[in-house]
């Protein structure tokens, strides 16, 4: 027995696909509470929190769909021809965000305003769709050959545009938890006075969503819920629980890192769950990560890479952020 | 839409995105070396003029980038949406050499860019050189990957097809492809080149304006350099290219030439313009010069190469199209080649910054890098038509199977968007270059880009003629 490419890809994309959601994840909560903030300098300040670091954030994105590409190309054929439409909403919204990182700061006065409400509905539509994909895909597909012949709206479903406000509810609260971390004073205030009920909905979303799949999926219901699994499973809800209860308790004791940190924590969590309803399959119900892997050739190569060089990208990352460590005041702008 | 069916539509909306995404890493490969360059020499000659030029130039840059990042995320996915059976037959091929390129070159650059643009006062001055350098690195890494994936593609090697799909037997040979290291040359050349007319034409514009400072000067005279030396290289590996490139896709270069058919024992002319129609397998309003095709193409007085008319109709790229596309590439590096020159002669006299017939010639030449990029681009692609993979997967095999409406529905989210969003940020990009370097005084932690100064141009108007920031988008 030789190493098994498939499974250490998948658990590779897996990994990079979970850096992607907890640290874009803040960056689009940013732009999510951004209605929620008026004040033009307060929202300077916020963006100012992110701008050096957005796009290595974005970047584990593009490492999901390469490391697709490269190691199950049928997976990704099929994925990104089914989801197309969310799909190219949801890149829609990642350029209005992105380019207005930029151009909010660019802008004549008189049109601030319209970056500002692109950097806010670019991260909504983003999100959202991201939430809907993931929807789509664990309700799963008909698959017939490498690309997908279904409707074109398919992905449409209540599930699916329940899990898309979901993940807004999920990157808002990553998004108020970091700026709890980074920044003081008023902005602070505000984002724990918000970071509380968002924390309640969120709980509010998971139990939904934890519910409502094993009732329409009884793979995924047999999974949970049959001896010994139950057993082996049980830590990850009794943890999510923890992990609420235990943001709510480090708000009120205004702790200025820690809400962010279990914050990560239950994200992480959620994606676990999420990975023991889908394994193993990639294109659920019935497309496993083994039949849909490429050639060995071609998961090797690329293996030797990612072994190597993630850890070094790891470690330039960290390095980043520690550069930029510390809070941001409100106004730095403007001096 | 238009009589258009879902291939049409595809292929349109796949040349419509790269061809915007190609403009900003072009000018953020060569600026991104520009910075570097920059940088090194202000920390070796501490001649303020350097630090000065990289503040303003990284604004710039900064700008840029964003644009080329989320104008690459629409690429990177694109494959999967709209050429599904293609990527599922040469994903073993492009997925791993994509996956390399988000490791070693997308990774490298978003890391280290935050430093570099925001971090003047927060490392040491070695480190964030080192940051800068790290940038530029990165870029150039990226195009190595990607054009090893697109020369593959091109002129594909090492692999064998098993079960329908690409398996790649000896990675040197998919990535060291016959095409891979001419393209990469001339591409990167092409980026080079495409900043140095960008910013001589940003620095001639200021001196026509009579913002004659040394900062000026220095912009356009290390530009004015660049295009000197490079643009003759260029066209010699250009030259190179084309050789190459009648070795392996031979019915890509009879459709350049809008050469159809040998006549026997004689040689190919060079067809310096007309008008190569496909049906009626002619060069209309042909004006030949005789020999100088076999002299270009095969190096001898009176060699032939194969015309169109050799290649089975169904298989022959549009020469309409692509007969033009290359006259406007080598028309416009030829003129590059005489910018160069004329700049160096007007440098001898001593009359570079007070020419102004020159000082507009370079200003005309601004975008002519871009344009001559696209135009290469152009005559690339749909030269190798009507192949995705040459000679291995038909174009039309390889698209998804999305319907004509969603097709259309997307392809105008795509069209609407990318003329406001990328509009609207060359404006801004304009618009900073119109503001022009300022002195930043003597003190060294300039405030750059740090995350503090970014307040808007307008905002500050220390100098009198940067009016521009108040023409509105
Ligand atoms: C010759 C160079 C070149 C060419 C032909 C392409 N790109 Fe590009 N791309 C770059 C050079 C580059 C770059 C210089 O590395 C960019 C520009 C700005 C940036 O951030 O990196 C970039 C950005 C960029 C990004 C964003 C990376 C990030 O998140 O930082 C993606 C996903 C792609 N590209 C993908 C593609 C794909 C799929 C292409 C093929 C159609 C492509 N690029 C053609
Ligand atoms: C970045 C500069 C590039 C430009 C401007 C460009 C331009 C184009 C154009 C205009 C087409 C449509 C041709 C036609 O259908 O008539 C096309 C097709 C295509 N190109 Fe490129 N291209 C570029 C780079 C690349 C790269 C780097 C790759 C691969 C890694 C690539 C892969 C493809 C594919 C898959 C198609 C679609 C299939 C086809 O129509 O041939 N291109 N490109
Ligand atoms: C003046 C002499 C030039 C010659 C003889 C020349 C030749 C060529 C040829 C033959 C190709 C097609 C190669 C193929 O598809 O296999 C090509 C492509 C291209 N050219 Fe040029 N070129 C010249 C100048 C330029 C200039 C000045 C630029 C830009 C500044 C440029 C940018 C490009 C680009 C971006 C491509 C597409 C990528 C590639 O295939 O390398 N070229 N050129």
């Amino acid at each position: 027995m030789g190493i098994d490419l498939p499974i250490i890809w998948a658990v590779i994309i897996a990994f990079g696909l979970m850096m992607y959601v907890v640290m874009d994840g803040f960056d689009l909560g940013i732009g999510i509470l951004f209605p929620f903030v008026k004040d033009r300098n307060d929202r300077d300040c916020m963006v100012n929190t992110v701008a050096p670091v957005w796009d290595g954030n974005e970047t584990w994105l593009v490492l999901g769909g390469a490391g697709l590409l490269a190691a199950f190309p049928l997976a990704y054929s099929f994925l990104l021809s089914a989801l197309y439409l969310p799909l190219v909403l949801m890149l829609a919204g990642l350029i209005w965000r992105g380019v207005a990182f930029e151009f909010r700061f660019k802008a004549d006065e008189e049109h601030k305003w319209f970056w500002d409400h692109a950097f806010a509905w670019g991260s909504y539509i983003a999100t959202f769709f991201q939430g809907v994909a993931l929807g789509a895909v664990i309700n799963g597909f008909k698959v017939e050959g490498p690309s997908y012949i279904g409707g074109a709206f398919d992905w449409l479903t209540p599930f699916s545009l329940f899990t898309g406000l979901g993940l807004l509810v999920a990157y808002a609260l990553l998004g108020s938890t970091w700026l709890i971390m980074k920044t003081e004073g008023d902005l602070q205030r505000r984002m724990i006075e918000l970071a509380r009920p968002i924390t309640l909905t969120l709980l509010g979303v998971i139990v939904v969503v934890s519910i409502w799949t094993p009732l329409t999926h009884a793979d995924v219901a047999a999974r949970w819920f049959t001896f010994p699994n139950l057993i082996f499973f049980s830590p990850v809800p009794i943890l999510v629980l923890a992990a609420s209860l235990g943001i709510l308790h480090f708000l009120k004791r205004e702790t200025h890192s820690t809400p962010f940190l279990l914050a990560l924590a239950l994200l992480f969590l959620g994606y676990s769950g999420l990975g023991i309803s889908m394994w193993p399959n990639i294109i659920p119900p019935d497309v496993s990560i083994r039949a849909a892997a490429g050639p060995p050739q071609s998961l090797g190569f690329a293996l030797v890479g990612a072994l190597f060089i993630v850890p070094i990208i790891l470690t330039y990352t960290a390095w980043s952020y520690y550069v930029f460590r510390g809070k941001v005041k409100v106004g730095d702008g403007y001096h | 839409m238009l009589g258009l069916d879902a291939l049409d539509l595809a292929r349109i909306q796949f040349g419509f995105t790269v061809s915007f995404h190609i403009i900003f890493p072009a000018i953020t490969i060569g600026l991104a070396s520009y910075l570097a360059v920059l940088e090194g020499l202000w920390l070796w000659k501490k001649d303020r003029v350097y630090r000065d030029l990289y503040h303003f130039w990284s604004k710039i840059f900064a700008v840029n980038f964003a644009m080329g990042v989320v104008s690459g995320l629409v690429m990177a996915y694109q494959f999967g949406t709209n050429w599904s059976y293609f990527s599922a037959f040469a994903g073993g091929v492009t997925g791993p050499l994509l996956a390399y390129e988000v490791l070693t070159a997308f990774f490298l650059e978003a890391g280290f860019l935050g430093v570099a643009l925001f971090g003047w006062n927060k490392v040491g001055p070695g480190l964030h050189f080192f940051a800068t350098l790290m940038v530029a690195a990165g870029t150039l890494v990226s195009a190595t990957w990607i054009l090893a994936s697109n020369s593959w593609m091109q002129t594909p090697q090492g692999f064998v097809i098993e079960a329908g799909r690409v398996v790649p037997t000896d990675w040197l040979d998919v990535i060291f492809n016959p095409s891979f290291p001419y393209r990469l040359v001339h591409m990167t050349i092409a980026a080079y080149l495409a900043t140095a007319l960008f910013v001589g034409a940003a620095g001639a514009w200021h001196l026509l304006k009579g913002n004659d400072t040394a900062r000026v000067r220095k912009m356009l005279s290390m530009a004015m350099w660049m295009a000197l030396i490079v643009a003759p290289i260029q066209i010699e590996a250009g030259d190179q290219h084309g050789l190459n490139t009648l070795k392996y896709q031979p019915a890509k270069i009879a459709a350049i030439e809008g050469h159809w058919r040998n006549k026997p024992g004689e040689a190919v002319p060079l067809i310096l313009f007309g008008w190569p129609d496909m049906k009626s397998e002619t060069t209309k309003y042909a004006l030949e010069i005789p020999h100088l095709g076999s002299l270009i193409l095969t190096h001898t007085w009176d060699d032939q190469f194969r015309g169109l008319a050799d290649f089975p109709a169904e298989d022959r790229p549009d020469s309409t199209v692509v007969f033009w596309t290359f006259r406007i590439m080598v028309g416009l590096g030829v003129l590059m080649l005489l910018l160069g020159l004329a700049s160096l002669w007007l440098r001898i006299k001593g009359d570079l910054y007070d020419t102004r017939w020159f000082l507009r010639f370079a200003v005309l030449m601004g975008p002519s890098g871009i344009l001559a990029i696209l135009a290469g681009w152009l005559t690339t692609e749909i030269g190798r038509q009507p192949w995705v993979v040459y000679g291995v997967m038909h174009t039309r095999d390889g698209v998804s199977n999305h319907s004509v409406l969603a097709l259309s529905l997307t392809l105008g989210v795509f069209i609407v968007m990318y003329f406001i969003v990328f509009g609207t940020g060359l404006f801004y990009m304009l618009r900073l270059v119109a503001a022009g370097p300022q002195d930043l005084g003597p003190e060294s932690p300039a405030p750059a880009i740090d995350l503090s100064a970014d307040t808007p141009l307008n905002a500050r108007p220390s100098r009198p003629f940067s009016a521009a920031p108040d023409a509105s988008p």
